[in-house]
């Protein structure tokens, strides 16, 4: 068989991140689009169990190695490079996350085939993949297609809403790969340090202004950043309070971020600040001031006082939390 | 005998640099200093450096230099003209000698803080220290209904050329200056023209001092586009950029008449009063800032025009004139606050924004284009924002012109 | 330690990005260059080596609009050679690669060497990625999204830190030769005074160094149109009670892929 949509299973810290299952639901729309079979590629090591939870899939192909008990991007390159010469799809989606999104151009250059970066949709127009990718920080799209026999997507987050993790029945076939011996070898992991956090390496953020009026009320944020797994920054006046550190401290003097999930709580949205955040993912602005010019910014706003709504939020997303965390898989 | 109003040394100040130092006068007057300490007294963050302006003599008369060169000290410098005001022996302390320190300084530095390097790559590329496209220097315009010819799309000559500089161009307080600056020119019926996308950072003598290859560079271009046009003036915004003409770029041809632009609408008084017509009822006190008070001396234009507007009281603060105190942008100190906090230092705006609370003034009026965001920001950390706002003179101007 | 160090110009973004005329490409009138900003890191990561433990740095870019000037600036900064190189004929990271690993091939007195750094990205990253791929071509060892870095030179091994989500980093063995991807330098790019660079641009010269056309033995994506994104400038705003507003929320995250 060839011509299959495959996907690279993403696993992080022993289990399967929702990036794999967006990237799955994408997946799935194309091989019924071309009715092909979508098949799952999971590299791991001991970790037969987990090939048992790529839900929604023909078939997963599992590969065993010590290689894979930690991410190896060499190593899990030259095992697809392997998979992918024996068995010709017709696509390899790879998610971008930090453990990830190096494989997909090393088995481009390996196999000497097509690659698109940072894509944010793929689709089937006439028969061929067509991929839109965004590019230069986005501010252009562009909509790429290949008329070859294999392509490697590269998935941003957010392609789609994750697939369901449904309980059915997969199957599994176990291949053994040869895995080349690498000098680059992975050690441990580092922990970011309790009380030092880097801000500029979170996914989400949640930034307290002057609006939060007090310090005793940065705990509200705080609490919606921990739903988050995120943590709470905040502009120049709140540092100069000394209600926070100054590694805290987000816009032009301060750091420069780009988190996937910003939420600015009773932020005005001063230049000085957004130069620091403009460039993050998703904004979402919390002020009782509807004109505050991060309402420009923001992707969302509430006109809302934060003392009010945040514990709201943070009820909402606690309850969502443990519900997914709840769902075997 | 302190030194007078209008720049007090007849050398170009780019001909001089630490090598020829002592074969120019100002130079040579260094060697004069008494070392009386003044300097240490007036400079705001003079208790805090371990080399302020004595000791700077001090170490190049008696060979050690190299020591002041290798420190950070001259960081602290806002370049705000105090020493140079009072010192006794009338040496050309800010505008000559301390430059001259700070390039030195900033070529030995291991690590430049970061706001301050971004500030220097950014006005190297864009042309103006915020880092935004030279495109859309003149997009403000748009947001005016007063018609502004750019003179490279009309390059007819022109009365006025308006200078208008990187604060009024890109910052949103600094766009509500150049847009009540705009509407006073027009109601005043002055033909004038700006540059557009051709204009870029001046240079002034406080930032830039640090990097004299940046300054050449914007001085080279800044001046090939003034020859391009045909005007009778040039009306600048920016005290600090009324300094760089002054001093540098008047050694490379710069020879053009100029003024700034509260001194230039002071100036016309006569033609403007009447146009106030609407009543302000405000208790006004007026900041003297560094380059157009202290440095230039211009201390009485301001306040004529806020007494010209109807309503207006003036109140003063406690050190006014050539004592004011610093809103400590200058030199740099507006991309090195971050840096003064980690000293632990206290913000000169701060210190600023209680005196004027001090007054009982309901606006505190500014003719810099720093110092609304450093005053407003002030206020709003202290909790005062509500008490005082900050206004451009010319902001008031345009209030009391009504519609 | 012989270090190679590798440049790319890439649209500056603060200037408006407008699409030419022939719809899948970038309008060049008012297009500026600048140096990919991972590889100015990658350059900082280059000298703090190379003041740790001695050696060498030499730093090879294209010929592009602005590219001799950054070449200068890396000599400024401590860069000991400067090759320009005459540009891929052919568009794409990939192509680049492939270009620029001829280019190190064929440069005199430039193999062997023990680090090969370049930026982990590029905002310009269409069709692959530069580090991974050069590995690639130069059959080396690659490893990227690198935060730290720092070799032995007596044995040639050292270690270096990976970045992963939320402040979890990874501890890697390496050992010479190695590609590297530099996410970020050990401390932010240091500054060149103009000064500096304008006596450097007369006192030095860079190294020209011309390779020839290949067959180009990997396929191409094709762009088939560029455009910009849908903007939006003003937030959609959510209303309603605190519970009613949260659940829209949560319900906007979900759609974005972050719950």
């Amino acid at each position: 068989m060839a011509g299959e949509i495959w996907c690279l299973a993403e696993q992080w810290k022993g289990s399967l991140s929702d990036a794999t299952f967006e990237a799955l639901a994408l997946g799935r729309e194309l091989s019924d689009a071309l009715q092909v079979q979508l098949q799952a590629v999971l590299l791991g090591h001991a970790q037969r169990a987990m090939a048992d939870k790529v839900f929604g899939v023909d078939r997963v192909l599992y590969v065993d190695n010590p290689a894979f008990a930690a991410p190896s991007p060499e190593q899990s390159a030259a095992a697809l490079a392997t998979l992918v010469s024996e068995r010709k799809p017709r696509a390899v989606l790879i998610t971008l996350t930090n453990t990830t999104w190096e494989i997909g151009a090393l088995l481009a250059a390996k196999l000497r085939i097509t690659y698109a970066n940072c894509c944010k949709d793929v689709r089937v127009e006439n028969g061929q993949l067509m991929a839109r990718c965004v590019l230069y920080g986005g501010k252009m799209e562009v909509d790429v297609g290949s008329a070859q026999e294999c392509v490697v997507f590269g998935l941003l987050a957010g392609v789609r809403p994750a697939m369901l993790r449904a309980e059915t029945d997969v199957t599994v076939e176990e291949v053994a790969v040869a895995v080349p011996e690498v000098s680059c070898r992975f050690k441990g992991y580092r922990e970011a340090e309790a009380g030092d956090i880097d801000i500029t390496k979170q996914d989400v953020l949640v930034c307290v202004g002057r609006g939060i009026q007090t310090k005793d009320n940065i705990e509200l944020a705080e609490k919606l950043a921990e739903t988050f797994g995120g943590a709470v920054c905040g502009t120049r006046p709140v540092i100069d309070q000394g209600w926070l550190p100054l590694s805290r401290q987000v816009g032009r003097s301060g750091c420069i971020v780009k988190p996937k999930l910003y939420v600015a709580v009773g932020v005005s949205g001063a230049p000085e600040h957004v130069e620091g955040m403009k460039g993050s993912g998703l904004i979402v602005a919390i002020n009782t001031d509807t004109t505050a010019p991060i309402f420009h910014v923001a992707h969302y706003g509430i006109a809302a006082d934060a003392v009010e709504i945040l514990p709201a939020i943070t009820e909402v997303m606690a309850n969502r939390k443990a519900k997914a965390c709840a769902t075997p898989h | 005998m302190a030194a007078t109003g209008s720049i007090s040394t007849s050398t170009p100040h780019c001909e001089i640099t630490l090598e020829n130092l002592l074969s120019f006068p100002e130079g040579r007057r260094l060697l004069s200093c008494v070392q009386c300490g003044t300097c240490v007294a007036t400079c705001p963050y003079g208790d805090v450096s371990q080399y302020p302006p004595r000791r700077i003599i001090q170490m190049l008369r008696t060979g050690f230099l190299d020591k002041v060169l290798d420190s950070d000290s001259v960081l602290n410098c806002v370049a705000c003209y105090a020493c140079e005001a009072k010192c006794p022996r009338g040496l050309s302390l800010t505008s000559v000698f301390l430059p001259l320190i700070k390039e030195q300084v900033l070529s030995r530095l291991p690590e430049i803080p970061p706001e301050f390097q971004r500030a220097l790559e950014n006005t190297l590329r864009y042309g103006n220290p915020m880092g935004e496209s030279p495109r859309r220097r003149a997009a403000w315009i748009k947001t005016t209904p007063v018609p502004i010819r750019i003179l490279g799309d009309d390059p007819r000559p022109t009365d006025v050329l308006w200078h208008v500089e990187c604060y009024l161009s890109f910052h949103p307080r600094g766009q509500d200056t150049a847009r009540a600056t705009a509407k006073v020119l027009h109601v005043l019926g002055v033909d004038f023209a700006i540059l557009g996308k051709e204009e870029e950072c001046a240079g002034e003598c406080g930032r830039l001092s640090w990097e004299s290859g940046l300054y050449d560079e914007l001085m080279e271009h800044n001046l090939a586009v003034f020859k391009k046009y045909k005007f009778n003036t040039v009306v600048t915004s920016c005290p600090h950029a009324y300094d760089a003409f002054r001093s540098r770029y008047s050694a490379r041809g710069f020879d053009y008449p100029l003024q700034m632009m509260a001194p230039y609408l002071a100036g016309v008084l006569p033609k403007l009063k009447p146009l106030l017509t609407r009543k302000l009822d405000r208790r006004v006190t007026f900041h003297d800032s560094c380059c157009m008070g202290r440095h230039n001396k211009l201390y009485d234009e301001p306040r004529a025009l806020l007494s010209a507007i109807p309503g207006v009281t003036i109140v003063e603060m406690m050190h006014s004139r050539d004592n004011t105190l610093c809103c400590g942008g200058g030199g740099g100190g507006m991309w090195l606050d971050t840096y003064y906090k980690t000293k632990g230092y206290e913000r000169l705006s701060e210190r600023r924004v209680k005196e004027a609370l001090a007054t009982g003034a309901d606006v505190l009026a500014v003719t810099c284009p720093y110092e609304v965001s450093r005053f407003e920001d002030a206020l709003k950390v202290l909790g005062f924002d509500k008490r005082v706002i900050v206004r451009d003179v010319i902001e008031l101007l345009a209030e009391g012109v009504g519609d | 330690m012989k270090t190679i160090v590798l440049f790319r110009m890439v649209p500056d973004i603060v200037e408006e990005l407008e699409v030419a005329s022939d719809g899948k490409s970038l309008d060049r009138e008012y297009l500026r260059l600048m140096l990919a900003d991972a590889d100015n890191h990658a350059l900082e990561q280059a000298l703090i080596i190379k003041e740790r433990h001695g050696g060498t740095i030499t730093v090879l870019g294209e010929d592009e609009p602005g590219m001799e000037e950054t070449l200068f600036s890396a000599l400024c900064k401590g860069a000991d050679r400067a090759i320009k190189l005459n540009s891929s004929p052919q568009a794409g990271t990939h192509a680049r690669a492939h270009w620029i690993s001829k280019g190190i091939r064929e440069t005199p007195d430039l193999l062997p060497a023990d680090l090969i750094i370049t930026g982990a990205q590029a905002i310009d990253d269409l069709d692959g990625l530069l580090a991974p791929m050069l590995a690639q071509f130069l059959d080396l060892p690659f490893l990227g999204t690198i935060t730290r870095l720092d070799v032995n030179p007596a044995t040639g091994a050292g270690t270096a830190l990976r970045e992963f989500a939320g402040g979890v980093r990874g501890e890697y063995e390496i050992k010479v030769p190695v590609v590297i991807g530099v996410q970020a330098a050990e401390k932010p790019p240091r500054y060149v005074p103009v000064a500096k660079l304008r006596t450097i641009m007369k006192s030095r010269r860079l190294e020209a160094v011309q390779i020839s056309d290949g067959p180009w033995i990997f396929p191409v994506s094709e762009i088939r149109s560029m455009m910009k994104p849908q903007e939006t400038t003003q937030a959609e705003m959510l209303a309603g009670s605190p519970d009613e507003v949260a659940a829209k929320l949560a319900g906007a995250l979900l759609a974005h892929g972050l719950m």
